[in-house]
């Protein structure tokens, strides 16, 4: 028997909700702190080596991506396309990758790790907030105050969008596969 | 762009994340409350910190690879975006409509406040 198994009730989502709130397993915040360390003893997993080796990995991939981006699309028309692409795209990627995580169940062992890896590193370092604050204010101090306000606006409430639809994809998918196996 | 300059925005991208994912943890475990004070610490911190170096950069007192190394490289890790707009829905969910917002559109004001701030310390060097 699969042990996630959501016909034999196994699973904590179907079995607390089944039909009503199909989101309520997401935490409200990505990240959980404590784990155990290796006398059982609980420790924060931003103190952990290997959890921090994790993130590390994976920001240079996403960081090496977001530039090569950047590289290959430049700032057109004082807008910084490859960053808006990044951060859209990442948006949407970590809404799916968090909500399937945590519907396959708790996060720890083989899910924890990719989402330390997947999640805060790699998807983390392809979106960057601090470029998207330091680009409006380029293009306001250059007097393209529509622009500017225009494109830190449509970042926020277009990334926030496609969060939105990323974590309605996975519950999708979640559930169709479940029916699939009923 | 030089392999060796593309290959050092990527590890410093990489001691950005580690970086954000440890200082997350040390603000996390000291605050309450449904708002996620790490991300947003983060992000304002980091946007400050890439307005005051695109000031220096401007002034001509930093080169341009060190621009791309700390700002893209480091910087662009150290903030992230995803993480921000995944707990502005969460909370948009939960029906906290308020600490939804502020995480939202507040921060997004506020990062750009102290990315303008930064750039015109920084213009002024």
């Amino acid at each position: 028997m699969n042990a996630f198994d959501p016909v034999a009730g196994a699973d904590p989502i179907r079995s607390r909700a089944p039909e009503e709130d199909p989101i309520t397993p997401l935490p409200l915040d990505s990240d959980i702190e404590v784990d155990q360390g290796s006398a059982g003893e609980p420790q924060p997993m931003h103190l952990r080596a290997s959890s921090l080796a994790l993130v590390f990995a994976g920001g240079v991939a996403g960081v090496a991506a977001r530039e090569a981006l950047t590289l290959a699309f430049p700032a057109a028309g004082g807008i910084p396309w490859a960053i808006l692409t990044a951060n859209l795209t990442g948006a949407f990627v970590l809404g799916i990758l968090l909500d399937a995580l945590a519907r396959r169940g708790p996060d720890h062992g083989r899910r924890r790790t990719l989402r330390l890896l997947l999640g805060t590193g790699l998807i983390g370092g392809y979106t960057t907030y601090s470029a998207l604050a330091t680009d409006a204010v380029l293009l306001l101090d250059a007097g393209q105050t529509a622009l500017g306000i225009g494109y830190a606006l449509s970042t926020v409430l277009l990334g926030g969008v496609a969060t939105w639809v990323g974590i309605l994809v996975a519950a999708t998918t979640h559930r169709t596969r479940a029916e699939r196996r009923a | 762009m030089t392999p060796l300059l593309f290959l050092s925005i990527a590890a410093a991208g990489g001691l950005g994340c580690a970086s954000r994912f440890f200082l997350d943890g040390v603000i996390r475990s000291r605050t309450r409350g449904t708002m996620s004070w790490g991300t947003i610490m983060l992000n304002l911190s980091g946007s400050l910190l890439l307005g005051l170096l695109t000031g220096f950069t401007s002034s001509q007192l930093l080169p341009g690879s060190v621009h791309l190394i700390v700002g893209a490289g480091f910087l662009g890790g150290y903030t992230t975006f995803s993480t921000a707009s995944f707990e502005t829905i969460r909370l948009l969910q939960e029906r906290k409509w308020v600490a939804g917002t502020a995480n939202g559109l507040g921060v997004l004001v506020g990062a750009t406040a102290l990315a303008a701030l930064g750039f015109w310390l920084g213009s002024l060097a």
